[in-house]
């Protein structure tokens, strides 16, 4: 175990935690937007600044530093405070439609941001480039649908050209992990349609009820997972009803 | 030939003594890229036309940059029995009388730029070989210089490996291999004080101790020549006039670290620079100085070239790293370094172009030797690409320590046509501007940076009177913001504002309320930023507020660019008194804004005037005036 002190308060966490959960576990809270605890740490948001105070005083963003014996960090140095306002102003003047990020500014005490851009510009823009999408598709799930195009201020995230993927398997873990639901995806008669990426992903039928309820290519998981083959059998309502049924009959 | 064991080294040495050396004349053509934009490639063909025509018979050899790049194409003739001079602007017209003369037995003093003292055997050695001319070593532009990196660029021919040997190629390589175990190698690096001269300035030894000690059998060596900055061509030029100590230094590092495999990471815009290494891996390859058990040693070493698409970024080496693993070019933080954890996730040394041609220069002459050029905590040498508004422009080898005026005022030979200098950035788009009056600080990492600047990876643009400071540091701006790759958010936003306001500031709409924005985000973006490249974006920003506010002043207050760059702040007029009306300007004005008869004053239209100065830098009266 590693024990540090996050604004006076002492914490002992295991060796190779990162900052950010260490100051959670220290009962104080900081904003972000690109961690995600079942992908590797990223530091693209850029919120989560904090100030190491010892060894050496140094802004860092906590979801990627390690912690260190003896490390004295304070969450609300005027650096750190500074550093999280200045990046939720921009973030606001990119996606002024967000809510999530409207909520996360109001609670480090900013109202408005200085950088407001022509409306029509940004009008309904919601994605704030934090690549959870792309690294669940790529890290978790295995199917790297989705990439970054272009660079800099043109930064955006697409399938391949931004047209139909072949690789996508519509699971929708990326709308999941959005954190400011940039995502588009429904569910409409036989088809998925993930309108963010122009893909759609035919869903299975299921045989007893008729209902559209998983998407066809998530089937390879059939074999891969025998333990839950059942799954992809029959929708989960239908299932339920044949368990219980089967639960009924066996019962004396 | 296959050299397998030090004799066989010294039969290539023997074999390259009588090509860099022959009994006859040798003319060699410096045809590095700034010797071909120059033209050297016409007039390597006119001496050799020439040469044929007459029948005479000499040695004929393309080589790489010496680094007094404003007088290329720059010839090196060496004539046994009589010296060997440098002959500088050269033309195809002059090449067809410099083989006449050599013919005759003379060496002609047309287009003399130097003569060249050596070493060889039928040379002589210390008379004046032309009357009046100086020796290369006393000329300003070399004088101060101390050629470590750059010590075979523009004498030998890139492409022979032969040559190489007589310069002391391969000496290290046997040292280290045949008589010093890896520690040893290690140490001597370290007791060098080498510095990374990629920029980082972080020692090599320490360094390569860390991969050393890293846990793993398999480690990686990288050569970093993914070089961006604009303006700056130091790697291009070492990989274009001496592929083979950097072929050299990596193997050595190999040996050191234990690793088995290189990669030479070069950007694609490189042609020259890839076809050159390529040719030179393959030579070693052949010749067995790469590949298995090298000279007899068992330690075996591969060298594979990757070129990179053209994105700044993957200078960074964690973005290099992504890039070569096959993914995007972006960085991710470290820890952990690449030393540890690197290419594959394997330890992995990177270094750059510089620092790994200084290697095999340290292992020959010892430590000790290195460390005592250059001042203490920033030892040996450093390349700089000395460009802008300086008199002489080039390639230069300095050691650390040296002041910025020496290099500015003695190298570069002060203002280009006597103007003043105002600044100089080190350091490329990410460095900062050191006025003038700070030209006695020494050239080392640590008083570029207190200065508000980097040493960066050599580059050195000179700044004069006619330079609007505010114009340089959008310049720079508008430079990384389009190279920054948008993962983080203070680089990707912070960088596109900045250069919002700088717009707004050149154009004369800012307020006072603008520049402490600017200077509030520029804190911010060098601050929070995920890389080195958002971390130093704002030190244009940020260094020319600390030294030239008064350009952001009269900007902001007074609507007026001092230096008369900023087209909106400024108007173009004809002074009627010195106007021949000869109609120059009013035939090459783009937009007809130039009214006036025949032989009588002409007059600017300033509605349709677009301030691109056209006529201010034709008119053969100057009767054109800025009015600022």
């Amino acid at each position: 175990m590693v024990t540090l002190t996050i604004n006076k308060t002492s914490v002992s966490v295991p060796e190779g935690t990162f900052l950010l959960k260490a100051v959670e576990e220290a009962g104080f809270t900081l904003p972000t937007l690109c961690h995600h605890e079942a992908l590797a740490p990223y530091g693209a948001c850029r919120l989560c600044m904090v100030v190491i105070i010892e060894p050496h005083r140094a802004l860092v963003a906590a979801c990627t530093y390690p912690v260190e014996e003896g490390l004295v960090v304070e969450t609300d140095a005027p650096e750190a405070v500074q550093a999280r306002r200045l990046a939720l102003e921009f973030l606001m003047s990119r996606c002024p439609g967000s809510d999530v990020i409207g909520e996360m500014a109001k609670k480090e005490g900013v109202t408005a941001s200085r950088f407001a851009m022509p409306p029509s510009e940004k009008a309904d823009e919601l994605c704030v480039l934090c690549g959870l999408c792309v690294r669940v598709c790529r890290d978790v799930i295995g199917a790297a649908a989705i990439g970054f195009i272009d660079r800099g201020t043109e930064r955006k995230v697409g399938t391949p050209f931004e047209l139909q993927s072949d690789a996508c398997i519509g699971c929708g873990a990326c709308a999941e992990v959005c954190p400011t639901g940039a995502i588009r995806m429904e569910d409409r008669g036989n088809e998925r349609i993930l309108h963010t990426w122009n893909t759609r992903i035919a869903l299975c039928a299921c045989p007893e009820c008729g209902r559209f309820f998983t998407p066809q290519p998530t089937r390879f998981l059939k074999e891969m997972l025998p333990e839950i083959e059942a799954f992809w059998d029959v929708c989960p309502e239908c299932r339920q009803h044949k368990t219980s049924r089967q639960w009924l009959n066996t019962t004396p | 030939m296959k050299i397998k064991t030090p004799s066989d080294l010294e039969k290539l040495r023997d074999h390259g003594q009588s090509m860099l050396f022959p009994q006859g004349p040798r003319v060699s053509v410096g045809m590095a890229t700034c010797g071909l934009a120059a033209g050297a490639g016409a007039v390597f063909d006119a001496f050799r036309q020439a040469a044929d025509n007459l029948r005479f018979d000499l040695t004929l050899v393309a080589t790489g940059c010496i680094g007094y790049c404003q007088e290329e194409p720059i010839v090196d003739v060496r004539m046994p029995g009589l010296g060997r001079v440098l002959y500088a602007r050269m033309t195809p017209e002059g090449a067809g009388r410099l083989i006449r003369s050599l013919a005759s037995g003379e060496l002609p003093h047309e287009n003399a730029l130097a003569s060249v003292p050596e070493e060889g055997p039928d040379i002589p050695k210390s008379a004046e070989v032309l009357s009046g001319l100086l020796t290369i070593n006393t000329l300003p532009f070399y004088a101060k210089q101390h050629k470590i990196i750059l010590r075979n660029s523009g004498l030998i021919d890139p492409r022979s490996i032969e040559e190489y040997a007589v310069r002391g190629g391969y000496h290290s390589l046997r040292l280290a291999l045949l008589h010093l175990s890896p520690q040893d190698v290690i140490d001597e690096i370290t007791r060098s004080g080498l510095r990374g001269r990629g920029g980082g300035g972080f020692p090599t030894g320490e360094k390569w101790q860390v991969c050393s000690h890293a846990a793993g059998a398999e480690k990686t060596i990288i050569c970093n020549a993914d070089e961006g900055d604009p303006g700056a061509y130091m790697d291009r030029t070492v990989l274009e006039s001496d592929p083979y100590t950097v072929i050299e230094g990596m193997t050595i590092g190999g040996y050191a670290i234990g690793a088995s495999h290189g990669y030479v990471y070069v950007r694609n815009e490189y042609p020259l620079a890839i076809e050159r290494i390529h040719h030179a891996i393959e030579t070693s390859r052949e010749s067995g100085l790469l590949g298995e058990d090298i000279l007899g040693s068992d330690f075996s070493f591969s060298i594979e070239v990757i070129r990179g698409a053209g994105a700044f970024v993957c200078g960074e080496e964690t973005a290099l790293i992504a890039s070569i693993e096959g993914g995007l070019g972006e960085p991710r933080p470290r820890p952990p370094y690449p030393a540890v954890n690197g290419l594959w996730g394997k330890p992995t040394i990177i270094n750059n172009v510089k620092t790994w041609a200084s290697v095999a220069a340290i292992v020959e002459k010892g430590a000790e030797w290195y460390a005592g050029i250059g001042i203490e905590g920033n030892t040996g040498t450093a390349v700089f690409s000395l460009v802008g508004k300086i008199a002489n422009t080039g390639l230069v080898e300095i050691p650390l320590g040296l002041s910025l005026d020496e290099m500015i005022q003695g190298i570069g030979g002060g203002g280009l046509d006597g103007k003043r200098v105002k600044a100089v950035q080190t350091g490329g788009p990410s460095g900062g501007c050191i006025p003038a009056d700070l030209f006695h600080l020494p050239i080392d990492y640590e008083s570029l940076k207190q200065a508000g600047s980097i040493m960066g990876s050599g580059g050195m643009v000179v700044m004069d009177e006619d330079t609007c400071m505010v114009d340089v540091a959008r310049y720079f701006l508008n430079f990384t913001m389009e190279e920054s790759c948008g993962k983080c958010t203070p680089c990707r936003e912070g960088t596109r504002y900045m250069y919002t306001i700088l717009t707004r500031i050149i154009e004369g709409e800012a307020t006072p309320e603008d520049l402490a924005l600017l200077e509030e985000i520029a804190m911010w973006v060098k601050g929070a930023s995920l890389c080195g490249l958002g971390q130093t974006a704002p030190n244009p920003v940020l260094s020319t507020l600390r030294y030239f506010r008064d350009d952001y002043d009269a900007h902001v207050s007074e609507k007026r660019c001092p230096a008369g760059v900023c087209r909106a702040l400024i108007r173009l007029i004809i002074e009627p008194e010195q106007c021949t009306g000869c109609g120059l300007c009013l035939r090459e004005c783009p937009v007809d804004a130039v009214r006036g008869e025949k032989k009588a004053p002409h007059s600017i239209d300033a509605d349709l005037c677009t301030r691109c100065r056209t006529c201010y830098d034709i008119c053969p009266e100057g009767a054109v005036e800025i009015v600022r």
